[in-house]
């Protein structure tokens, strides 16, 4: 099989999307969980950013993305294109969801569609930016995680890695440095973990 | 490819853009493969018990809870969906 070496398959956080894609049609439950985790934000993020639907339906629109996602992955062409196929289906089922609930005019407006896609830009680059938080540490990627997606407190982080909250702001520089390398091509600077 | 443009305030910001789903529904997702093969079981149960299918009909989700399946929606949808055809 792609990707598995003599001593087995690699973990499903460190294969790619077209692997996980092959793996989830074998029948793989961890593959489909790891594209579900990898890309559970970004589905979320599209509904309540992009189209800014209330929390109950995007809700609804999560659980019939990767429901459908599920059952269409045998329909995929190109696993190479997994992630702009969940985008585009993701986009429809928004969109549906507002025709039904009877608000696709104001969204037909220029000024909407200008705001909906400058949201749907700022998601994709901020997906590229969480790809790359992947290859840091795990200090770092849990730091910034926690501080700036769960918008979590220098005290409930120093509290839960185990670490001064004093020094939490400097980490976060750090990490935010190597992250910022990662993201221009250089190798990030080895960050103290 | 511009990628010249990240400093500490932009990555932050879009680092705040991705806040984590809520775990439920991550949750619920992940367990689709499970899902769907409870939902293969519980039809071909109903197929094949007529007081199972009754119990369906009647009350649906007291009947899966009773045959151990959480009936999540979109079991249950799916579920009414085929017992109504």
């Amino acid at each position: 099989m792609a990707g598995t070496k003599d001593n087995g398959p690699r973990p499903a956080a460190e294969r790619s999307d077209a692997e996980l894609v092959a793996s989830c049609r074998a029948g793989d439950d961890r593959a489909w969980a790891e594209l579900v985790e990898r890309y559970s934000r970004y589905v979320y993020a599209i509904s309540v950013q992009g189209f800014r639907l209330s929390p109950h339906d995007a809700e609804d629109v999560f659980q019939d993305t990767f429901a459908r996602i599920y059952d269409r992955l045998d329909g995929l062409r190109d696993d190479e294109a997994f992630r702009p196929w969940l985008a585009q289906l993701t986009r429809r089922i928004c969109l549906d969801r507002l025709r039904e609930s009877g608000r696709t005019e104001p969204f037909e407006e220029t000024a909407q569609l200008e705001d909906a896609a400058d949201a749907l830009e700022r998601i994709d680059e901020a997906l590229v930016v969480r790809d790359a938080l992947g290859g840091l540490s795990v200090n770092c990627r849990e730091i910034l995680d926690r501080f700036f997606a769960r918008d979590e407190s220098y005290r409930t982080i120093g509290a839960a890695l185990d670490l001064p909250p004093g020094t939490i702001a400097s980490r976060i520089s750090r990490c935010l440095g190597s992250l910022r390398e990662r993201l221009e091509g250089r190798k990030p600077v080895a960050v103290e973990s | 490819m511009t990628t010249s443009s990240y400093d500490e305030s932009r990555l932050g910001a879009l680092l705040r853009t991705l806040p984590p789903a809520p775990t439920g529904l991550v949750a619920a997702a992940a367990e689709l493969p499970q899902t769907r093969r409870d939902l293969a079981r519980i039809v071909q149960l109903a197929d094949e018990d007529a007081a199972f299918r009754r119990a369906l009909l009647e009350d649906l989700e007291s009947a899966l809870r009773q045959a151990g399946v959480e009936p999540d929606r979109i079991v249950v949808e799916e579920l009414r969906k085929r017992f109504r055809a």
